[in-house]
């Protein structure tokens, strides 16, 4: 296809620069696209949308008109990164959630970080995830967060960015392994021309993770995953990682803790011990013995359990304390006390809204800024300055004063774009990056990772749940083949 | 296996067998429909009768005519045994049990619900219907087949082929009984010739047609055919091939001492039946009663010791 009227329109574009040329290492991938006839391209994606239909890739929209199960957003044009760059991104990503983990255990215990001053007091008092039912907690290897998605972007100075870390229950790993398996079906060709890094591993290492803090010392372990159920958002990706762990999909009311203080299984032949439950019900809902009372999602006790050190859980009730946007914005300092170390990745500057000074200088530049409420997720409650009416600037302003805590404030970054098939031309389009690092005995970051794209044109905002999509990810060999 | 899964997986192999049951019931009426000479009245409230919902057809349905029989039975979403609403809870069986099945089994059942939901509209006039319904069968036979060959006969492939064969069991019983007591579509006095109609319907009712010819040989009659669902242990829809099926998975399952009982007991009643007997005697309505209570009360046992906690 003719990529002439491509507009980089003074953006990052992750395969050709301003003047239409391949980046370094890509040359291949923009000859591929310039070969391929529209029809060509298009036959490519009719197959993946038959593919991810029979194959059942699906999410679920919640509603007012019910839940709403939705076909997985795939676009064929894969997104690429050189494993040069991959490799310090890497580094980065495993340094970041050791000291993560760190500061956990440290605000669940002796809260050093408090008392040298590094890191403020008031923060933990009003932190919506902090769990007092978890202090004093050691779990296995110091880990609480064993799983982690941690958000990329890439802004037009090509500076790669953190812009959050999800540490309680991260998800998109299956959506990023059956991008894969998509592109594989569909342009078989692609992978003739680069070496590409790749994912199989993630589900064996996720296995070795999880295995890592079972309170016995077997070689298989009696790994659960728990799912709220096929009604929620992410039930596919339970399912599929269940299934690829060999693990027991279970629902709260399939457990039960018993008097030993253990957790089992409900099964046909009657009650089975289980190690370590992957879970994907929030901290609320976990246990209706300590938190919500009229949670019908989880289990009875398993804090208990999990206290006295008879079940492993992952990740840990109360590491949500650390998947705050005000704690985000200590990252690099905590970096620099735990591990005595220069973060590898820089945050995205931010504005911490209940500093005084900082929050003036937000109020008085909300229009260019964007203002994220500290504990969402899936991009809910996020004012985009720009793009905002002065009505919703001024209610955004009024929520800042009546609670600083739950807010900061970034520049807007103008995530890199990468080509993608929209209707019958190729444009840029805005992408971030999800990759995936597991910690447990040793650490491990997934080759790439989730890929979003914001579908519509100058839209900024990637989450599926509003308009995005999704590309194959791929870490390649610096030269080409 | 989590209790659950265990209790989705046979449910599983009952909405596919009942889904694929009432598609073919279905067709077979309509074929028979068009045998019928003129003096009969054609009708379709007999598929009513066999499948026992005239209460729930009734409380939502004025006559029994084709489009509203047709609708209850295919279409209906309020109709939990309807076939659009089998076909949806086998696919939220499988989705629950999703990491259990082979994936190819939970892509087709996928594709079925999608194909099913997409052409029932259109699929059910009476030019379309057939082929639609015959893709129906298909699907089902496939579904079941691919558990078959890719399955590791542990207990999840025992809980769905225990699922099936009580359904199938059902079925047939109730097949068997409605043509003793008023299988035929016709009203006034039944003629000995339009009893070998019937008799083949009952047959293909039950895709047995050919089996019995093969065994039995002699012309469709209502003894030896009536004896030949019952007790021909090699067709693959007989009552008795049903109970043996379930028997052989039903053993291999851990506490299964409750339903094997059971099982047993129903079994050898039927393996033991005198059926002409029965028939001269006017008994066999009763005795289908009693298997159908077996068949109940398995069910019921099955429920009690593994879904159960």
């Amino acid at each position: 296809m003719n990529l002439d009227h491509y507009q980089t329109e003074g953006l990052y574009d992750e395969l050709l620069t301003p003047r239409l040329q391949a980046r370094d290492g890509l040359g291949s991938m923009l000859d591929t696209l310039e070969r391929l006839s529209y029809k060509e391209l298009d036959r490519r994606r009719r197959d993946a949308e038959h593919a991810i239909s029979t194959m059942g890739i699906t999410f679920t929209i919640y509603s007012e008109a019910g839940n709403i199960d939705r076909e997985w957003p795939y676009d064929v044009i894969p997104r690429i990164i050189l494993d040069n760059e991959w490799q310090r991104i890497e580094k980065g990503l495993v340094q970041r959630l050791r000291a993560l983990n760190l500061f956990v255990s440290d605000v669940y215990n002796e809260q050093k970080i408090v008392k040298d001053g590094v890191f403020p007091a008031s923060i933990l008092k009003s932190s919506r995830n902090y769990r007092r039912e978890c202090e004093g907690m050691k779990p296995p290897l110091g880990v609480w967060a064993h799983i982690c998605g941690t958000d990329l972007v890439r802004d037009d100075d090509g500076v790669m960015y953190v812009l959050e870390d999800n540490l309680r229950i991260p998800s998109g790993v299956s959506y990023m392994l059956e991008n894969r398996r998509l592109t594989k079906l569909t342009f078989p060709e692609l992978f003739e021309d680069y070496s590409i890094g790749h994912m199989d591993g993630y589900t064996m290492q996720l296995f070795e993770t999880l295995g890592s803090v079972s309170p016995r010392p077997l070689d298989y372990p009696e790994v659960a995953v728990l799912t709220p159920g096929i009604y929620n958002s992410a039930y596919f990706e339970h399912s599929f990682l269940a299934r690829q762990l060999g693990a027991e999909l279970v629902e709260g009311t399939d457990l039960v803790v018993a008097e030993d203080d253990c957790v089992y299984m409900k099964t046909i032949s009657g009650l089975e011990r289980v190690d370590v439950v992957y879970r994907r019900v929030d901290d609320l809902f976990l246990d209706p013995e300590v938190f919500r009372k009229d949670s019908l999602l989880g289990v009875a006790g398993i804090l208990r359990a999990w206290r006295k050190g008879k079940v492993g859980l992952a990740n840990a009730p109360g590491v949500g304390v650390a998947d705050d946007k005000l704690v985000y914005t200590y990252v690099p300092e905590m970096i620099r006390y735990y591990l005595g170390e220069e973060p590898l990745l820089p945050n995205v500057p931010s504005y911490r809204c209940s500093d005084d000074k900082q929050r003036r200088h937000v109020l008085a530049n909300l229009d260019k800024l964007v203002l994220k409420p500290v504990n969402e997720s899936g991009g809910y409650g996020i004012v985009i300055g720009p793009g905002a009416s002065r009505r919703e600037l001024a209610q955004a302003a009024d929520r800042v004063k009546a609670d600083p805590r739950n807010y900061i404030a970034q520049p807007v970054v103008n995530l890199s774009t990468v080509p993608t098939l929209c209707g019958k031309r190729i444009e840029p389009r805005h992408v971030d990056l999800r990759p995936f690092i597991l910690q447990g005995g040793h650490s491990y970051v997934t080759a790439g990772g989730l890929t979003r794209v914001a579908l519509v044109r100058g839209s900024l905002v990637v989450n599926s749940s509003q308009g995005g999509g999704s590309k194959d990810t791929w870490v390649i060999a610096g030269r080409e083949q | 296996m989590l209790s659950r899964v265990a209790e989705q997986l046979y449910w599983y192999g009952r909405h596919v067998e009942r889904a694929e049951n009432t598609a073919r019931l279905v067709n077979v009426n309509a074929s028979l429909l068009m045998d019928l000479p003129r003096p009969f009245k054609r009708t379709w409230a007999n598929l009513i009768d066999m499948t026992g919902s005239n209460d729930a057809f009734y409380r939502a349905y004025e006559a029994a005519d084709e489009k509203s029989v047709l609708q209850f039975m295919l279409a209906d979403e309020a109709n939990p045994s309807s076939m659009a609403c089998c076909v949806r809870m086998a696919r939220e069986n499988a989705r629950s049990s999703r990491e259990i099945l082979p994936v190819e089994a939970w892509e087709t059942i996928n594709e079925f619900y999608l194909y099913v939901k997409k052409n029932l509209a259109s699929d059910l006039r009476p030019g379309e219907r057939h082929k639609y319904l015959n893709s129906v069968i298909g699907y089902c036979r496939q579904i079941m087949g691919m558990l078959f060959s890719g399955m590791s006969r542990g207990s999840a492939y025992r809980f769905v082929r225990i699922g099936r064969n009580l359904e199938r069991a059902d079925m047939s019983s109730r097949i068997i009984d409605v043509g003793c007591v008023n299988l035929l579509p016709v009203e006034g006095d039944t003629g000995a010739a339009f009893a070998e109609l019937l008799w083949l319907n009952v047959l293909n009712s039950l895709s047995s047609y050919h089996i019995y010819r093969q065994h039995v040989k002699v012309r469709p009659n209502g003894e030896d055919v009536v004896d030949f669902l019952l007790k021909y242990v090699d067709a693959p829809r007989s009552v008795s091939h049903c109970l043996e099926e379930i028997h052989a998975h039903l053993v291999r399952l851990p506490g299964n001492d409750l339903p094997l009982q059971t099982l047993e007991r129903t079994r050898d009643m039927v393996r033991e039946a005198d059926t002409i007997n029965l028939m001269e005697q006017g008994g066999l309505h009763e005795f289908i009663d009693r298997i159908q209570l077996g068949l109940n009360e398995i069910h019921a046992q099955v429920e009690q010791t593994w879904f159960r906690y």
